[in-house]
């Protein structure tokens, strides 16, 4: 019975929401994640830079995260001390599962990191460089297999906007969705694609020990310590980054919303995240007040065209 | 320095004894967490991981694989006891270990549930430190067209767990793949029966269906009945501990378990329910007493409870190799990796070799720690079924909707939950069996996608499912258990093999 005491302690303290909390943030997805892991880097770095007391996480899982986002637009509105986790496959997930909940419906505050996409192909693939792949992918679409994350997430997108950029239909594209990039890394590995496309985490240390070849970054300019080109150098016009931001409830007073904004600004500012950002490899990439408003109206209705194109929003 | 070297000073590291404290608290909360049906090792991980920001790594790494194995284990208990699967992969334990527990063979059935996973988790840890790099290049041979073969073969054998008649058998397998088509399909990214409904864009939770349709299921059976209940439950009758005949019939089936279990757990997208189906399935065909099967054969336990173990040892084959999460709980794993500046992956075995063989012998220690903590419970444990029914039931029903609402606290989740519950009431007062619903749920999918990748990739040509010699030889097995009890059936020896589909519920 001591077992079953033990669990029940720890399933009680799940199911509570703790009542002492400076802050609640709700990861929108199974713990493990990156959304997860955020929230959970935001948490240990607010409590021990002291911004504040008490920070809880609870996971929201489901749905590219439109499943947490809908339960915190309608439980947290007004609630200055409640914040969600989430990110650029948040904007696509809402278009592809038909959301009645929208980034407009929460109020964004920040982007705090951000990673741009790889792309790659196994050591042994005849394919040496982009041009070698955009060329295959002119030739034949449907022989080009591309295999990357769940469909319509970041990587999908990123194909579609290579294969639009290219010339090619998106919509004859073979893209192979995987739950994650970790199926579709032994996917990549294995050759059972021609081309792998996730975050550059995803693939670092394959790159490094040589089993994967790097063939172009999904960023604007070359990242340093990333030995590769971009795809803009390569002549396509194609720029993607999968970002993680904070969001605050809606319906909060001009006072508030500063509040919460000076809190997450004193938290990318702190050593402590600085810290957390290098060891668990993530761009900081920072960027909050109408800035950041503006980049993520671009985002949207980039996201929403591209998805049209390749066909999975009609 | 040598592999066996390494091991040796890993346990040396290991077996310090704040080490060894670290390694008892996380068994003792694996197992707690194990328990209790819902929640799993992977959000009692994430919930540790701030704590041991404070620990060194070494210490932090092995209470991590105490809470792994310990939650792989902690699962079968309430499985054999309550018929209440903690986790998927005890779900097939449950089969044949909650008729023995009713038959006043619990005791055994716990002690062969720990001693098999315990030699499942020592081999396959020691698979692990030796033959992972030979491992890993098998699991990356499977593609999606060899794993279409291998659920192909899964679907076949699992057949034997069916039950009785076949038509029913099916019939629950069905019900299992209409539920698993509810929500995102993964490869196109677009929402399937879910009606709208926002709660269904994600599928069904395999642990909310097997826990209503067990738990609940079984409660509402239970309670249906009255006082008029046919089954007396003897909590103990003979030995607590296994007979001669038990170690013997118990041996093969854990080496059987292991090697069935220890690949499939390697493979990126293997997953432990899937070896625990084959073993289970296994031993049905082998047994010599296949008459017992689905009244309480003791190998029906001790098989599956070894694959799953040594499925978990598995996955930190893809993990430590490749860096490539395949589990909730590697990923967590891996994020703690992070958390000491480590980058899991081909370079981590020659960078860092220290850590690395750290934790497969805080593994073993883990393993150590878990058979002693498991078998003097034993004794304990068996006497969960002389509490009163009334008392019991009502205890089943609070912790499963407790590790419901705590893994996904939803209002919508606690509806399916009663509302499974009541379909597995059905279906147990109409006789058909509740396994086959949940392999369905859990299979289904990966079937559909494997099969949808394969031909994605091949633009539609069919032929690609058989050219390739795993795949060929895979489903040459499937056809011949397929074939074979035809053939056999047809040279009059049926009434074998229908006492061999013997009635599991």
């Amino acid at each position: 019975m001591k077992q079953f005491f033990l669990a029940s302690i720890l399933a009680g303290a799940l199911a509570l929401p703790a009542v002492a909390a400076d802050y609640t943030i709700i990861a929108p997805a199974n713990p493990g994640g990156g959304w997860d892991q955020t929230a959970r880097s935001i948490q240990s770095v607010m409590q021990t830079e002291g911004i504040s007391g008490n920070v809880q996480v609870q996971n929201v899982p489901g749905a590219g995260g439109t499943i947490g986002l809908a339960q915190f637009a309608s439980q947290s509105a007004g609630n200055a001390n409640a914040l969600i986790v989430g990110g650029y496959v948040m904007v696509g997930a809402i278009l592809t599962n038909k959301s009645p909940v929208s980034l407009n419906d929460v109020t964004p505050i920040a982007r705090l990191t951000g990673e741009y996409e790889a792309i790659v192909v196994p050591a042994d693939s005849p394919l040496k460089s982009m041009g070698d792949l955009v060329e295959a992918l002119k030739k034949d679409p449907g022989a080009v297999s591309w295999g990357g994350g769940s469909a319509g997430g970041t990587d999908h997108i990123a194909v579609g906007l290579i294969a639009k950029a290219a010339g090619v239909d998106p919509t004859k594209i073979n893209y192979i969705a995987f739950s994650g990039g970790g199926e579709a890394l032994a996917a990549i590995l294995g050759s059972q694609v021609t081309a792998g496309i996730s975050g550059y985490g995803e693939f670092e240390s394959q790159i490094k020990s040589g089993t994967l070849r790097l063939l172009a970054m999904s960023s604007a300019e070359r990242i340093p310590g990333i030995d590769a080109p971009t795809i803009k150098e390569g002549g396509l016009d194609v720029v993607v980054q999968n970002w993680r931001m904070v969001a605050a409830a809606p319906g909060l007073t001009d006072e508030q919303k500063a509040a919460v904004s000076a809190d997450v600004e004193k938290l990318a500012k702190s050593a402590g995240w600085q810290e957390t950002l290098k060891t668990k490899g993530w761009t900081d990439t920072y960027l909050a007040g109408d800035a950041f408003k503006e980049q993520l109206a671009k985002d949207v209705s980039a996201t929403e065209t591209i998805l049209k194109d390749i066909g999975l929003v009609k | 320095m040598t592999t066996f070297d390494f091991l040796l000073q890993g346990m040396l590291v290991a077996a310090q004894p704040m080490n060894l404290l670290y390694a008892l608290i996380g068994v003792t909360l694996g197992t707690a967490v194990g328990v209790l049906p819902g929640i799993g090792p992977a959000l009692t991980v994430a919930l540790l991981l701030p704590v041991t920001y404070r620990l060194d790594p070494g210490g932090s790494l092995i209470m991590f694989a105490g809470i792994y194995y310990g939650g792989m284990y902690g699962g079968s208990t309430t499985s054999i006891l309550l018929n209440t699967p903690g986790e998927s992969a005890s779900i097939v334990t449950a089969l044949e270990g909650n008729k023995m527990a009713r038959k006043g063979r619990g005791g055994p059935a716990l002690a062969t549930a720990a001693i098999g996973s315990f030699v499942a988790g020592l081999i396959a840890t020691l698979g692990l430190a030796f033959i992972a790099p030979f491992v890993v290049k098998l699991a990356l041979v499977f593609g999606p067209r060899e794993y279409f073969a291998l659920m192909v073969l899964a679907f076949v054998t699992v057949s034997s767990a069916f039950g009785d008649s076949t038509l029913r058998g099916l019939t629950s397998l069905f019900i299992g793949f209409a539920l698993a088509i509810i929500g995102i399909d993964q490869l196109t990214g677009q929402a399937r029966m879910s009606f709208g409904v926002p709660d269904l864009l994600d599928g069904i939770e395999v642990t909310t269906l097997a826990v209503a349709m067990f738990a609940i299921g079984e409660s509402l059976y239970i309670a249906a009945q009255g006082e008029q209940g046919p089954d007396k439950v003897e909590a103990v009758k003979g030995s607590v501990w296994m007979t001669a005949q038990d170690w013997a019939r118990s041996w093969k089936a854990w080496l059987r378990g292991t090697l069935i279990g220890f690949p499939i757990g390697a493979m990126p997208a293997g997953g432990a329910e899937i070896g625990t189906f084959l073993s289970y399935a296994a031993e049905k065909r082998l047994s010599k007493h296949p008459e017992e099967f689905g009244h309480g054969a003791i190998e029906g336990v001790a098989g599956p409870e070894a694959a799953n173990n040594a499925s978990a040892a598995g996955t930190l084959v893809p993990l430590l190799t490749l860096g490539l999460p395949t589990t909730a709980t590697a990923a967590i794993m891996l994020a703690g990796f992070q958390q000491y500046g480590l980058q899991p992956g081909p370079l981590l075995f020659a960078t860092n070799p220290q850590l690395v063989w750290g934790l497969i012998a805080s593994l073993l220690i883990a393993n150590f720690m878990l058979l002693v903590l498991n078998l003097p419970l034993v004794g304990l444990w068996v006497k969960l079924l002389t509490i009163p029914k009334p008392w019991l039931y009502a205890g089943i029903l609070l912790f499963a909707t407790l590790g419901t609402i705590g893994a996904n606290p939803s209002v919508f989740e606690l509806g399916m939950l009663l509302a499974f519950g009541v379909l597995g009431y059905g279906m147990r007062i109409f006789g058909y069996p509740i396994a086959p619903v949940v392999v369905g749920l859990i299979l289904g999918p990966l079937a559909e996608q494997q099969l949808r990748r394969a031909l994605a990739i091949s633009q539609g040509d069919v032929t690609v499912l058989f050219t390739s010699p795993v795949a060929a030889v895979l489903l040459v097995i499937a056809a011949a258990a397929l074939i074979v009890p035809l053939i056999l059936r047809a040279r009059g020896r049926g009434q074998v093999l229908s006492q061999l589909a013997a009635n599991e519920d």
